[in-house]
């Protein structure tokens, strides 16, 4: 059974469309990379998958089924300047929360939860930051939290919205190396990313988009030169042209 | 302050009349506490206005079941006060649902509506209402002395309005301590608690309840002011000094205890009305725990420049 499918989805804001007509179902284990141009809908795609923008037509299933059947095994992490960074929590309650939607009503955290989140502190190598409050934390620090939290729901499918967005070399490090774990053991795992010229080396597979879908598939078929030229149309920058490049000489 | 004003203010309310003292005071802190701990959620939430919002919309719920009714029965006005309450907030949920409308200004835009419906009521059946305003607003807290102590198995209690007070008090405290997962997480991220599966609407919706639940019963025993005032100063001064929730939460308890009781002692120095004397002493209190603050921080920044 697809981790992830999405059929026919369509999403509008305000009768403008933007997202037409995605079709996609995900193959279990997969370490996917979603690439598109700014404004391509990439964001909204995840946030329609996990019930937060209401869509016009089509479905989504996970495991199957609809969303609230399996929420259990489903973590999604959005993107870090969502929230209010004030807020009087520190790092350990933070990661706590993603244990919450495991306990159900009325049910308090026990000694297991702490322990797991404590070992997702650890993973994410901030362990020692557990009593820090939010708002003392740096960007990359705070990339780390969210990672943290999203590992503390123990789920089999993880949507990251940009977890490499302002982050260090180290961190970026990091969350490779996460992703890749997390492939190993067997999770589905799907990352909103923007940099080109990392995509070959992080990605088994990838999902080109820019309001519709342009290609689907293992990296090494979808992500080419014709692809990519139609994602990005005339805007393609330095960069990625760097990544054509490349993408080329690894055809011929 | 000469020590005859000293002794007469602050030893002879509990030397002479502490009986009546201690239920003031006690009144004081259990409002304080009901709204402050309610008070927190709205901060972290945004949405102090809420307060603000439903005490003033209950007037024209009061009107109306007067008018229905013809009577001033204390449960008459609870229910219409209850009705009102609900109005408002399906109003605010469907026009931020509906229309491109922010929070606040949703809030904004009803319990003024609200309250002009309530005015046009009031001046259109003038003649039939005789619903004093001023004890809407301002509420008298020393009502509560002539209010006649509940004779329950041979035992003389306190009013119905103070213990009713205690009841909503401990009904906040448990509903808030038992959602503390909840509400704490959709306050943080609203949209990551929905994907994460917790009740978001169901949380939202038993704050909104308890919260009109609250304010109804607090009302009618202290007046809107103090319980706009105390829905947001005890929350508010906790948040200023405190970094974790459990922390703002027993902070607001203490700095509702204090409100209450310097209240009760300035009320009782310059004559005026308890709610209005929290009110004020609230405001006080706010300004020297930031004051606090700031010098602290200072201190700190002189240190670390230092070494
Ligand atoms: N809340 C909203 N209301 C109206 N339009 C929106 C809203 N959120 C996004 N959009 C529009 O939807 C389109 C897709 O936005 P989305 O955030 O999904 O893009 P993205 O691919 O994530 O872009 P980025 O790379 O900048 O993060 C954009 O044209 C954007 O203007
Ligand atoms: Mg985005």
């Amino acid at each position: 059974m697809s981790p992830l499918e999405f059929h026919d989805l369509t999403v509008s804001y305000r009768q403008k469309p933007v997202l037409y007509g995605i079709d996609a179902c995900f193959p279990t284990g997969a370490l996917v990379g979603i690439v598109g141009p700014n404004g391509a809908g990439k964001s909204t795609l995840l946030k329609a998958g996990m019930g937060l923008v209401p869509m016009s037509s089509g479905w989504v299933r996970f495991f199957g089924e609809p969303l609230a059947k399996v929420v259990r095994r489903v973590g999604y992490v959005p993107q870090r300047n969502a929230v209010d960074w004030d807020f009087p929590v520190n790092v350990r309650d933070v990661v706590m929360m993603g244990r919450y939607g495991r306990l159900g009503l009325f049910r308090r955290p026990g000694k297991l939860d702490r322990r797991i989140v404590e070992d997702s502190m650890e993973r994410m190598g901030i362990g020692n930051l557990g009593s820090r409050q939010i708002s003392e934390l740096s960007g990359g620090q705070q990339q780390r939290v969210f990672l943290a939290r999203g590992l503390a729901q123990q789920a089999d499918l993880y949507l990251l919205d940009e977890p490499f967005a302002g982050v260090d070399a180290a961190t970026e490090e990091a969350i490779v190396v996460l992703l890749r774990e997390l492939k190993q053991q067997g999770r589905t795992v799907v990352v909103v990313h923007h940099d080109l010229g990392t995509v070959e080396r992080y990605y088994d597979h990838v999902l080109l988009l820019n309001m519709r879908l342009i290609g689907f598939g293992p990296t090494q078929e979808v992500f080419n030169v014709e692809n990519l030229r139609q994602a990005y149309g005339g805007q393609l920058n330095v960069l990625s042209r760097l990544a054509l490049q490349r993408a080329r000489t690894t055809e011929g | 302050m000469n020590s005859e004003v000293f002794i007469e203010v602050f030893r002879d309310p509990w030397l002479l009349e502490w009986r009546s003292s201690l239920l003031l005071v006690s009144m004081g802190w259990l409002v304080a506490i009901a709204c402050g701990w309610l008070g927190v959620m709205l901060l972290l939430r945004r949405i102090a206005m809420m307060g603000d919002t439903l005490s003033h919309s209950l007037l024209p719920g009061l009107v109306i079941a007067f008018l229905i009714t013809g009577s001033r029965a204390t449960w008459v006005m609870w229910i219409g006060a209850l009705v009102a309450a609900g109005v408002t907030i399906v109003l605010i949920e469907l026009i931020q649902r509906y229309s491109r409308i922010k929070a606040d200004a949703a809030m904004g835009v009803v319990f003024s509506f609200m309250f002009a419906l309530g005015v046009i009521l009031i001046t259109l059946f003038s003649r039939q209402i005789d619903l004093d305003a001023d004890c809407v607003l301002y509420g008298e807290l020393l009502y509560l002395m002539v209010e006649p102590g509940v004779h329950w198995m041979g035992v003389t209690l306190p009013p119905a309005a103070w213990l009713r007070m205690v009841v909503i008090a401990a009904l906040v405290i448990v509903f808030i301590l038992s959602l503390y997962k909840e509400l704490l997480a959709s306050a943080f991220d609203n949209d990551w608690a929905g994907s994460a599966g917790l009740p978001n609407r169901f949380t939202h919706h038993t704050l909104m309840a308890i919260l009109s639940l609250t304010i109804v019963s607090a009302f009618e025993a202290v007046g809107a002011i103090l319980v706009v005032a105390m829905l947001v100063f005890p929350g508010a001064t906790a948040l200023l000094h405190c970094r974790r929730l459990p922390l703002v939460l027993a902070a607001t308890s203490f700095h509702s205890l204090v409100i209450s009781l310097a209240g009760f002692h300035l009320s009782i120095w310059l004559n005026v009305s308890m709610a209005a004397a929290m009110a004020t002493v609230a405001m006080l209190w706010m300004i020297s725990i930031w004051s606090g603050q700031k010098i602290k921080s200072k201190k700190k920044d002189n240190l670390t420049c230092a070494t």
